[in-house]
């Protein structure tokens, strides 16, 4: 594995008696400095500010779409800016374009390598982006031409000098910016695949980043290896802002729907909220009984969720202000992978590598009884109705009557 | 990798005396997750169902089906000399031994796959496969020396590890985990410097920067489809597309939660298209539309192809900066100075300060009045608010659910009636000529 050359490092004038020891010790009293100063203006903590804020008792969230063709684990997916379309992208180096709301698939590409785990949509609806273990990010313009070739109109992008973790494009169809298995990031022209700007400063691989929904526009974050987070400015390529708390590599982060904050998953088996204004971490997102990393995280539109795909399968569902886990969701057979609200909110979708793609949304107090669905129902001690579908005959109401969920 | 803090803890149980010792059964595990942890069955369930499969825990009888079965089964506590953190990866020779124990114990115990792997490590490692053969033979000696119960107990364990670690081909592989991460050490001058430049940087009280998210969370509240629902119904519940084609840019008249959206800031403002349609429409009004198609020309240049920079940025000083100029747009003179200096060496972020400047101007005094002025109000009181679609009785008769137009069809027939490409149906591009 190379490690991309720090630039800082090549330039800066080391002094002929600095040792190790002496930056070390440096490094270590500066940081102790940064977090003294963090805690200088940490007068309260968010769960009581959100004390008079209602609790929201426990959500049902339910799966409206499951999206099945993969031949093997998805990695990836993203939205498209129609709400209904979705790519996805998998370890077999299939890359499956979806009209989510019919679950017809719509294109599909074989990528010439495996873990394709990165993929986006582009804003325009016309092209997608990928790339994995190649290296490289690749741009596919989507035909309508059943006869054509998808692969042939390829245009390699972004050139790394190790695997793709994440791409997104930003506000255009003509950049994208990339994160890599080398430890650093980079913004790309489409049209031309030059190098625009690269971000360095990650200390190992870099594993996910997102956009800023800023008014400038101009900032993106990114989680790696080195547990840490860090804030770039895009025209500048410097890291503005940097966060380490987490304890294990940090698979995945998302920003807070006004910009101001971030979140992150990690395999340390914490979701945590990071304030960009006041610089530091605000909240944790655990549980004890939750012991296994989580994947990748969003937020619903107002910010008051945080849903976190982990690789137990699962998905738990936040409440961002008051730290409480609202949701546990079941039905994945294998971890969670990806993860992803939909451009207005109306569902998220998570990938996972049990091959399918899970299309979810709240579950209301009243809702029919549909006839694809078996039912098993079960009073439990505390009196109140669960809904399990479930393939077996012992118990299923096939009528038109409504069944009313518990308190 | 595996990280280490996915230890089990310690754990006081109900001891069962059987022939083997130390075993508790299914609804035990299940029983003490739910009360340690304060877990729903279902949760405690699964999460007892991950511990057996990554060989925390294995069952006595029927050791090839790693399921927690939540009745009187037997399990017990993996040794900690074989737990998946403490002894990942499995090593080759360690295989080898345990199939050439399992081979010389009785003939024919191996199981088909596990034939196939012996002899293929037995190509693999044949130089040292003395060496396995004889530990293989000690290690059955001494175990012949044990106890009864603590020899059945040693093979179960063992046993329990392999299963997981060599899965038979085609099984579940738990410890499948992907690509491999490195780690490389860090840049201890990058971090100094680093942290010398986040000791000067300005910071918020948290107490302002946390009543912020309450006061978001709030005002969205009701545009937040998962939290309070949607008119006239989630396309996603009832197979209903209508919350989407009443929503679309084109739209004849706007809901109210769009327009009303648009007075939560600025930049929802001209997110919308249609909002900032609106918005040009009273700024040309007011004389000052200039500034929004400044706004709209830099966003362009910013985002779009790098060869065509220096033709964009041409375009702008023409129609902009340039002294008598059509919509010359009024900057401060140190930015207007900043910005024609720059011109001379043009490149995309060429007209950031002039942008900013401009798009602050806006958001400080036509934004408000906007939101004053009888346009915005008319908006407001002509916007439809759906009504709610009553959930079907006869769930038997659900709804087609009809394919839409791809976003690539439409930009395709766009293209070839020679149109600006990239003007699709939802597209929030920021080309010049299509908008305004």
């Amino acid at each position: 594995m190379r490690f991309s050359i720090n630039p800082e490092m090549a330039t800066q004038e080391v002094q002929p008696n600095e040792t190790l020891t002496n930056l070390k010790a440096e490094s270590d009293t500066l940081k102790t400095k940064l977090e003294d100063e963090r805690a200088k203006l940490h007068d309260v903590e968010l769960h009581q500010v959100a004390e008079k804020v209602d609790g929201l008792g426990q959500f049902i969230m339910k799966t409206r779409r499951t999206l099945k063709g993969h031949g093997n684990k998805v990695l990836c997916m993203d939205w498209c800016k129609d709400k209904r379309r979705i790519v996805s992208s998998s370890q077999d180096g299939k890359v499956i374009v979806w009209d989510a709301f019919t679950t017809n698939k719509e294109h599909a590409v074989t990528m010439p390598c495996t873990w394709v785990m990165a993929c986006a949509y582009a804003p325009s609806g016309c092209a997608v982006a990928c790339g994995g273990l190649d290296n490289k990010c690749s741009v596919y313009p989507l035909s309508l031409d059943k006869n054509e070739n998808l692969a042939a109109k390829k245009k390699s992008v972004a050139m790394h000098t190790n695997y793709l973790s994440a791409c997104s494009f930003t506000n255009s169809d003509m950049q994208i910016l990339t994160s890599s298995g080398d430890g650093t990031c980079a913004l790309w022209d489409v049209e031309s695949g030059q190098l625009l700007q690269s971000f360095h400063g990650h200390a190992a691989d870099v594993l996910c980043l997102d956009l800023a929904p800023s008014e400038t526009g101009n900032t993106f974050v990114s989680g790696g290896c080195d547990k840490k987070a860090n804030v770039w400015d895009m025209r500048s390529g410097q890291c503005i802002q940097s966060f380490e708390t987490h304890e294990s590599d940090i698979n995945s982060v998302r920003y807070y729907p006004s910009g101001d904050a971030f979140a992150s998953g990690s395999d340390d088996a914490t979701c945590r909220l990071y304030d960009l204004r006041a610089d530091r971490e605000v909240a944790i997102y655990s549980k004890e009984s939750i012991i296994f990393g989580a994947s990748s995280v969003d937020f619903s539109l107002s910010g008051r969720l945080l849903f976190g795909g982990y690789n137990d399968y699962t998905i738990n569902v936040w409440d961002v202000l008051k730290g409480t886990r609202v949701s546990i969701l079941f039905g994945h057979e294998n971890r969670v992978s990806t993860l992803r609200l939909s451009p207005d909110g109306t569902a998220f979708c998570s990938g996972s590598w049990d091959h399918t793609l899970r299309v979810r949304d709240r579950g209301y107090h009243l809702e029919p009884v549909t006839s694809a669905t078996v039912c098993l129902i079960l009073v439990s001690s505390s009196s109140c109705l669960s809904l399990m579908p479930v393939p077996s005959p012992f118990y299923f109401i096939r009528t038109a009557s409504f069944i009313t969920f518990g308190p | 990798m595996q990280d280490p803090d996915m230890g089990v803890k310690m754990r006081n149980q109900r001891l069962l005396i059987t022939v083997i010792p130390h075993a508790m059964t299914g609804n035990d595990v299940i029983e003490w997750l739910i009360q340690k942890y304060n877990i729903t069955e279902e949760e405690a369930r699964h999460l007892g169902g991950l511990l057996v499969q990554y060989g925390y825990i294995y069952p006595l009888r029927d050791p090839r089906s790693l399921l927690l079965r939540s009745d009187d089964s037997p399990y017990r506590f993996q040794t900690p000399y074989f737990w998946t953190s403490s002894r990942w990866p499995a090593s080759e020779l360690d295989y080898a031994i345990y199939l050439a124990k399992k081979n010389i114990r009785k003939q024919g115990e191996l199981v088909d796959y596990e034939k196939e792997n012996y002899s293929i490590l037995h190509k693999r490692i044949n130089h040292t496969w003395d060496f396995v053969v004889m530990q293989a033979r000690e290690q059955l000696r001494a175990s012949k020396q044990r106890r009864k119960a603590d020899r059945i107990v040693l093979e179960c364990q063992e046993q329990a590890y392999w299963l997981i670690n060599k899965p038979c081909p085609g099984a579940f592989d738990v410890l499948d985990l992907g690509p491999e991460r490195c780690n490389v050490l860090s840049s201890r001058v990058a971090l100094i410097e680093h942290s010398r430049r986040a000791l000067g940087r300005n910071r918020v009280k948290s107490s302002i920067c946390l009543e912020s998210f309450m006061k978001y969370s709030e005002q969205y509240l009701h545009h937040d489809p998962i939290m309070s629902g949607c008119l006239p119904s989630n396309p996603w519940i009832s197979d209903d597309t209508s919350h989407w084609t009443i929503n679309t840019d084109m739209v004849g008249t706007p809901t109210r939660l769009r327009v009303e959206r648009w007075s939560f800031s600025f930049m929802e403002l001209l997110n919308d298209s249609m909002g900032r349609r609106e918005f040009m429409i009273y700024l040309e009004k007011e004389f000052s539309a200039e500034n929004l198609c400044f706004w709209v020309a830099c966003e362009d240049l910013r985002h779009g192809e790098s060869s065509k920079i220096i033709l964009k940025v041409e375009e702008v000083y023409k129609n902009f900066l340039a002294p008598g100029a059509a919509r010359w747009v009024n900057i401060d003179s140190k930015t207007m100075e900043r910005t024609l200096e720059g011109i001379k060496r043009p490149h995309r972020f060429i007209m950031d300060d002039a942008q900013m400047h401009i798009y602050f101007l806006m958001k400080k005094d036509s934004y408000p009045r906007y939101l004053k002025s009888e346009l915005y109000k008319n908006m407001l009181a002509k916007a439809i608010v759906p009504q709610e679609t009553k959930k079907s009785v006869f769930p038997f008769m659900r709804r087609q659910r009809h394919s839409s137009p791809s976003p690539a069809m439409v930009t395709q027939a766009t293209e070839d009636d020679g149109k600006a490409k990239g003007a699709g149906p939802t597209g929030t591009s920021s080309t010049t000529n299509s908008q305004i």
